[in-house]
C-alpha cells in the first residue's frame, strides 16, 4: 500500500534521516499551476499561471494580498494556502495594532515556516500541501521569498515554484543577474517570458490566465488602464483586460511560434 | 449551622471578658466565600511616586529631563531614582507617577528589545513604534481596570525625525514639541511653549539645556514633591545620552520672612 | 543496516531487542546530511561558524542565515534540518525570556544548554513525535566567561572547547584537536574558524557553499553578532590562500 515502510506519518525517519511524508507534500506543490517571482532595486512582482476546471468555470485564484506591503502567489493546495494566509493577515495586523509598523517581511515568512515545521513533528498531522513566493517591501527595501511545506523558507532574486516550475527556473536562472536594474516593464517581461517556460506545448499566457501581483511604484501601463495602485506602491494584482499592453512586450520564442492570442480557448485545463 | 465548635466564640471567661465582649467580627468566619474575592486586585492609587517629566525638541533632536525623587506619600523616601530610561539606540521613555509600574514598564521594553534583538535581521523599533506599543499596553491595562499608575513621555530621533510624544494612565496620547506631565504640566508647560514653540528648528543644545533647567528650577521652588537633584536625557542623530545626576543652585533666604517656613511663630 | 525491515526502527518509543532506539540514529543521519557547523572556545570569547550549502545560485547572498542568535549573549548554530533548527531556537528565545522575567538576569549558557537537552530528550519518548533532526552548537559568553555546548538529537548534551557537528565533524575535529583554543585569541579564532570551514568543504561532492561566522567577545561588549565585513573578508582571503598551499 506504501510505498515503504518508513512514509506512512511525518513522526518517523528513514534510515537515511529523510522524512518521506514531507518530501510527498513537497510533491503537491509540483501539483499546482507555476508561479513566479521576481526582483528588482525598485519592484518586486508575482506572476502566475491560472487554471480553470472547465468551460463553465471561473479561473482559480492563484494571489492573495495580505496587507499593502506583501503580496503572495500560491501553488498546491488552495484550501491550505487559504489558512495560511489568513493567519499571514493576522500577523500583519498585529504588528500593525501594537506598534503601527507593518510586519518586516522575513518576519512574516519565518511566522509561517515554523507553523509548519510543527505539522512535520507530530503525528496525527500532515504537512501543509502548498508553497508559496512571498513578495514584500519593507525598511530594506523589495524582497522575495519561498516558503515550503518543509517548514522552510529563503530569499531569492527570482524563483519559481509549481508544475513544471524548472524550466521557468533555468530562465531565471540564466538572466537574474540583470534584474536588479531592471524597470517594472522589463522585470514583467521577464517573469513572463519565464512563466511562459512552464506552459504546455500547444498553450500560451492569455489575459485570462495570467495573474500579475506587483509591490513598488505604478506603470506606464497600469496609469493608462486605470488600475487603482495604493499610495506608495502598495501591493495590487493585475488580471484582464489590463494584462494585454504587458503580454505584447513579449518576445516570441526562437521557433517563430504563433503569437499569443487573447483567446479562452487556449485555457490551461486543470488536472485530475 | 457552623458545626465547628471552636467557631462559637470563646466561652464567657469571668476572668478576663467578663461582659463577653469579645468582638464577633473578629471570629474566623466559615461560610460561603466569593473564592475571586481575594483574586481580584486592582490599582487604585500609586504608592512610591515620581513627579514632572519635562521634555522639548530642539535643533538637533529632543531633550528629556527629570529629577531623581521617589516620594513616599509626601516623604521624600528615595533619592537616587532614574526615571529616564533608554530603549534601544534612539529612544528615551521618562516617567511619572507609580515607580513600581515603571520599573515594570522597563522590564516590558527591555524584553522587547531583546527580543527585537536576537531577530538579527537589520529591523529596530523606534521611538514612534514604542510610543504605539505603550499606548496599547496602557489602553490594555486601563480597559482592565487595573492601570499602570504612570504618565509617561516618549522622546527620540530617528531617520532625521525628531518624536515627541505622551501617553498616560488611560491610554490618553498626544503629541507637541514641549511636553510635561504631572505638576509639570501646570507649571512648566505654558514657559516651555513660550521658550520653544516655533524655535524648534534654531534652539541649541547649550539653549535647550538653559530652557530645562530653569524649569526644573521653577518647579523646584514650586512643587513640594520635587528635588534639587535630576537627570537631562538627550536624543540625537548620534543616538541616546543620559547625563550624570546633577543639581542647580537654589537660594531660600527670601523664606525667612514667610510664615509657615522661617523661625517666626505666628 | 541491520535495523531495517524488524520493525523495531519505526517509533521513538519503541526499543530493539539489543537497546536502541533506532529513530533517533535516524535522527543523527538527518544531521550527518548537512553542512558542518562549529564553535570555538576560545579565553576571551566564541566564534560560530557555519558551511552553509548554497542549493540554488538564485538564493540572496548573507539573507538565509543559519546561525542565530536567541539572548543578546547567546547564539546557536545547527546542522541538519533547517526548519527544526528554527524551531530550537525559538524554543530557546522562550527560555531565555522566561529566565529574564523570573530573575531579572541574563541566562546562564549551561542552565540553557540543560534545558533545550530536556526539551528535545522529550521528543524520543513518544510516538507521536519524531526526534529532533539536528544537532545545535550553543555558544555565548556568561558570568562564568566563554562556554560552548553541542545538544544532540537524544537530548544529550555536552561542554566543549571546540565542537564541530555535521558533514565534515570527523575532519572538524582532527582541525580543532590541533589548536591551543585556550591560548587563542578571539580574532585568531575568528581565522581557525574560516579556514576549518573551507577545509572540509568537499568541492568534489558538493554543491557551492557559503560560509557564515558570528561571534561573541569583549570587542562585540559580549554581544552575540556577525563578524564584522572587513574581519570576515580577512579571515575567508587567508582560508582560501591557506587552502591552495594546502593543495
Amino acid at each position: 500500500m506504501f510505498r515503504n515502510t518508513y512514509d506512512s506519518d511525518n513522526t518517523v525517519f528513514s534510515p537515511q534521516g529523510r522524512l518521506h511524508q514531507v518530501e510527498y507534500a513537497l510533491e503537491a506543490v509540483k501539483q499546482g499551476s507555476a508561479a513566479v517571482g521576481l526582483r528588482s532595486k525598485t519592484h518586486s512582482i508575482l506572476l502566475a499561471l491560472k487554471r480553470s476546471s472547465g468551460e463553465l468555470a471561473s479561473y482559480q485564484q492563484k494571489m492573495f494580498r495580505i496587507d499593502d506591503h506583501v503580496g503572495i502567489a500560491i501553488a498546491g493546495l488552495t484550501s491550505d494556502a487559504r489558512v495560511l494566509s489568513n493567519f499571514m493577515r493576522q500577523q500583519a495586523m498585529s504588528s500593525k495594532m501594537a506598534f503601527n509598523r507593518p510586519i518586516p517581511v522575513n518576519r512574516l515568512v519565518s511566522s509561517i515556516a515554523d507553523k509548519a515545521q510543527v505539522n512535520t513533528q507530530e503525528y496525527g498531522r500532515r504537512p501543509y500541501g502548498v508553497g508559496f513566493l512571498v513578495i514584500g517591501q519593507d525598511q530594506s527595501g523589495p524582497h522575495l521569498y519561498e516558503f515550503s511545506p518543509s517548514g522552510s523558507a529563503y530569499e531569492y532574486y527570482a524563483m519559481s515554484i509549481g508544475a513544471r516550475s524548472q524550466s521557468a527556473k533555468t530562465y531565471l536562472e540564466k538572466h537574474y543577474e540583470s534584474f536588479s536594474d531592471c524597470t517594472l516593464e522589463e522585470l514583467i517581461t521577464h517573469g513572463l517570458h519565464a512563466l511562459r517556460e512552464t506552459l504546455q506545448q500547444d498553450k500560451a499566457l492569455n489575459i485570462n490566465n495570467t495573474s500579475i501581483g506587483i509591490l513598488g511604484p505604478a506603470s506606464q501601463h497600469e496609469t493608462d488602464g486605470n488600475v487603482n495602485v495604493p499610495s506608495g506602491g502598495g501591493f495590487r494584482i493585475l488580471e484582464g483586460e489590463v494584462l494585454q499592453p504587458f503580454l505584447d512586450t513579449m518576445v516570441p520564442k526562437e521557433a517563430p511560434a504563433a503569437p499569443a492570442a487573447a483567446s479562452t480557448d487556449d485555457d490551461v485545463q486543470m488536472q485530475e | 449551622m457552623d458545626h465547628f465548635p471552636t467557631n462559637w466564640g470563646r466561652p464567657r471567661n469571668d476572668a478576663f471578658d467578663a461582659y463577653g465582649t469579645y468582638p464577633i467580627a473578629q471570629r474566623p468566619y466559615n461560610g460561603p466565600k466569593d473564592v475571586f474575592a481575594e483574586g481580584v486586585k486592582h490599582t487604585q492609587q500609586p504608592i512610591v511616586t515620581g513627579t514632572s517629566v519635562l521634555a522639548i525638541k530642539y535643533k538637533d533632536g529632543i531633550m528629556m529631563a527629570a529629577d531623581n525623587l521617589a516620594s513616599y506619600g509626601s516623604l521624600a523616601r528615595f533619592k537616587d531614582v532614574k526615571r529616564l530610561h533608554p530603549v534601544g539606540t534612539n529612544t528615551v521613555v521618562g516617567a511619572g507617577g507609580d515607580m513600581s509600574d515603571f520599573q515594570y514598564i522597563q522590564s516590558l521594553l527591555d524584553s522587547l528589545m531583546t527580543d527585537e534583538f536576537t531577530e538579527q535581521d537589520g529591523h529596530s523599533l523606534g521611538p514612534a513604534e514604542i510610543h504605539e506599543y505603550l499606548s496599547q499596553v496602557m489602553y490594555g491595562r486601563r480597559s482592565q481596570i487595573n492601570p499602570l499608575w504612570n504618565s509617561l513621555l516618549v522622546g527620540g530621533f530617528r531617520d532625521g525625525k525628531r518624536f515627541l510624544a505622551y501617553v498616560d494612565l488611560l491610554g490618553t496620547t498626544y503629541s507637541a514639541s514641549t511636553l510635561a506631565t504631572g505638576y509639570g504640566a501646570y507649571i512648566a508647560q505654558p514657559l516651555l511653549r513660550k521658550a520653544v514653540e516655533g524655535n524648534e528648528d534654531t534652539l541649541t543644545e547649550d539653549q535647550a539645556v538653559q530652557i530645562l533647567e530653569d524649569n526644573l528650577k521653577v518647579l523646584y521652588y514650586r512643587d513640594a514633591r520635587s528635588l534639587n537633584k535630576f537627570q537631562i536625557a538627550k536624543v540625537t542623530e548620534s543616538g541616546v545620552s543620559i547625563s550624570e545626576s546633577k543639581s542647580l543652585d537654589t537660594t531660600w533666604s527670601f523664606a525667612e520672612g514667610i510664615r509657615g517656613y522661617g523661625s517666626q511663630t505666628q | 543496516m541491520t535495523s531495517i525491515g524488524t520493525g523495531y526502527d519505526l517509533s521513538a518509543s519503541t526499543y530493539s531487542p539489543d537497546g536502541r532506539i533506532f529513530q533517533v540514529e535516524y535522527a543523527n543521519k538527518a544531521v550527518e546530511n548537512s553542512g558542518t557547523a562549529i564553535g570555538l572556545r576560545v579565553k576571551d570569547g566564541i566564534v560560530l561558524a557555519v558551511e552553509k550549502l548554497v542549493h540554488s545560485k538564485l538564493l540572496i547572498p548573507e539573507a538565509n542565515r543559519r546561525i542565530q542568535t536567541v539572548e543578546k549573549h547567546i547564539g546557536i548554530a545547527t546542522a541538519g534540518l533547517l526548519a527544526d533548527g528554527r524551531q530550537l531556537a525559538n524554543r530557546a528565545k522562550d527560555e531565555s525570556a522566561s529566565y529574564r522575567d523570573n530573575f531579572r538576569a541574563q541566562v546562564p549558557i549551561k542552565y540553557l544548554a540543560d534545558r533545550l537537552g530536556s526539551y528535545m530528550q522529550v521528543y524520543t519518548l513518544y510516538s507521536s513525535v519524531r526526534p529532533f533532526g539536528i544537532s545545535t552548537v550553543v555558544g555565548g559568553v556568561d558570568d562564568d566567561g566563554p562556554s560552548l555546548y553541542v545538544i544532540e538529537p537524544s537530548g544529550v548534551f555536552y561542554g566543549y572547547h571546540g565542537a564541530a557537528v555535521g558533514k565534515g565533524r570527523q575532519l572538524a575535529k582532527t582541525e580543532l584537536e590541533k589548536l591551543n583554543l585556550a591560548e587563542l585569541s578571539i580574532r585568531e579564532a575568528v581565522m581557525e574558524a574560516a579556514r576549518i570551514i573551507h577545509l572540509v568543504h568537499d568541492d568534489s561532492k558538493e554543491k557551492d557553499f557559503e560560509l557564515e561566522m558570528s561571534w561573541i567577545g569583549d570587542e562585540t561588549k559580549g554581544l552575540h553578532l556577525p563578524v564584522p565585513k572587513d574581519l570576515f573578508a580577512e579571515a575567508d582571503a587567508k582560508a582560501r590562500a591557506a587552502l591552495e598551499d594546502f593543495e
